[in-house]
């Protein structure tokens, strides 16, 4: 372990960007995801086929890709470091698979909850965001959970486009130090103390729910 | 004054010619009873008069509002005209204080020690005070469809429409709804229309009674008069069959 000594600020720094770039994109994929998936549910037929290309495109192509096109292509026109980029590919990615969660979620909705809101004077805004957005997040929750550990892991797509990550700190240390097996051991059990509270915490906020429902 | 009108109202799911040639007048203040087999398109008139469903013809006025202008704002004919759903409808994710209390806070704005006030007030009219904290969910049905009721209530609405009220209840929790509904009824100002199988609420309580069939208002007559002589064969034979169970 004086691997870990050694390079511990190295590492740190690295799970600090990590931290930063999963808690960004976390809530940024959030936003975007709730918003798409309520474009696809709304009776308007042009919101619905926006909603709907925008999914299909961010969730079919994989993420490297997309952090690629922003650092290479897109960084041209609006000056952005790795990092940057790195973060808004794995918020539009994990938007994509949000979207589709969330928007099954208001699908398990019974269309009686927005009807008796409606006919209770509450315009759609209204309904959707007090009676139907919270019942649906109860449902999706557990494939939410999912996707937001997903995201703390692909947030090492950082380090193909130098993001500072802990991955990409991890590749530094592993080729300075030549001892890649615990470089990366230490990377994974860093990536641990992210996931793991994490998956706690949503398992928790599952059962909570579930006995208050 | 009229409170809803329907003038040469037609109404289409696609193909299917739901409404045909409606023209009714309910007045303000008025109990109205509607009845027919099923499929005649009860629930689709009711549901006409808050805008849950479009007419494609015709003109429907709502409180002097015509629902069939595209410039008419549907949230103020909802505001006041409530509606009671046959599977309650109660928000699964509030208490059934707050069910109440909802509507009134975001749509009317109401001070909320005064929306507090008129819930437990409602609560106490329908029987239920001890169950404000209760979510929906820890309710039976029949105590679900009278906090639906005073859901409605709160808005204090100057139109009420039912839709077979107490067709999911178990027949024990059918009279304590229909006890709350009569209450409603006695007050003089609110209009009132009513799908419903209930014929001794109906003989009760309504002033009229409409007859649907297929899609079209067959028969239109007072209480009475429907009950003691209705003039349609079909009518006679739809009356004999509810009678029978
Ligand atoms: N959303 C819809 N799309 C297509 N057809 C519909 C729709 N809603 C109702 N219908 C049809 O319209 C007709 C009238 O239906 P409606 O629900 O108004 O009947 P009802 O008199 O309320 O019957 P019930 O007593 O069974 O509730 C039926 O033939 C029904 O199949
Ligand atoms: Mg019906």
């Amino acid at each position: 372990m004086g691997l870990l000594q050694n390079y511990f600020s190295t590492f740190l720094q690295g799970f600090g960007y990590t931290l930063l770039s999963s808690v960004v994109a976390l809530v940024g994929s959030m936003l975007l995801g709730t918003l798409f998936a309520i474009m696809q549910v709304l009776p308007t037929r042009w919101m619905q086929i926006v909603g709907n290309i925008y999914v299909q495109i961010f969730r079919n192509i994989p993420l490297l890709i997309i952090t690629l096109f922003l650092y290479l292509a897109v960084a041209k026109v609006v000056k952005m470091n790795g990092f940057t980029a790195g973060t808004i590919a794995l918020t539009l990615y994990t938007s994509a698979f949000i979207a589709e969660t969330v928007r099954a979620g208001i699908l398990s909705v019974d269309s009686g909850q927005m009807e008796g809101a409606r006919a209770n004077g509450l315009k759609f805004g209204q309904a959707m965001r007090y009676i139907v957005l919270p019942q649906a997040f109860r449902v999706a929750l557990p494939s939410l959970g999912n996707q937001f550990i997903n995201l703390v892991k692909n947030s090492s797509i950082l380090a193909f486009v130098g993001g500072l990550d802990l991955m990409y700190q991890g590749n530094m240390v592993a080729a300075n130090s030549f001892d890649t097996f615990t470089a990366y051991i230490i990377v994974g059990i860093f990536y641990l103390v992210l996931t793991l509270p994490l998956s706690y915490y949503m398992q928790y906020l599952e059962q909570h729910l579930k006995a208050k429902a | 004054m009229s409170m809803i009108e329907f003038k040469d109202v037609e109404k289409y799911y696609g193909d299917f010619h739901a409404l045909k040639n409606v023209n009714l007048e309910i007045d303000a203040g008025e109990t109205v009873v509607l009845i027919g087999p099923s499929g005649s398109g009860k629930s689709t008139l009711i549901r006409t008069v808050n805008g849950l469903e479009e007419i494609q013809q015709g003109q429907l006025l709502v409180d002097g509002f015509d629902l069939h202008d595209p410039k008419t704002d549907m949230n103020k004919i909802r505001k006041n005209v409530g509606m009671v759903f046959q599977h309650f409808n109660l928000y699964n994710n509030k208490s059934a204080i707050e069910n109440i209390m909802l509507a009134p806070r975001l749509v009317l704005k109401r001070d909320e020690a005064e929306n507090k006030r008129i819930a437990m007030e409602l609560l106490e009219k329908v029987g239920l005070a001890d169950k404000a904290a209760n979510m929906p969910s820890e309710l039976s049905g029949g105590q679900k469809q009278r906090i639906a009721i005073a859901r409605s209530l709160a808005m204090k609405p100057k139109a009420l429409l039912f839709d077979e009220p107490t067709s999911a209840l178990d027949p024990e929790m059918i009279g304590d709804v229909l006890d709350v509904m009569r209450d409603i009824a006695a007050d003089s100002s609110m209009t009132m229309l009513v799908v419903t199988h209930e014929m001794s609420f109906a003989k009760a309580v309504a002033d009229r009674v409409i007859f649907m069939a297929d899609g079209q208002i067959l028969e239109d007559s007072s209480t009475d008069s429907f009950f003691k002589n209705p003039s349609e064969p079909r009518a006679q034979k739809f009356l004999s069959q509810v009678a029978n169970h």
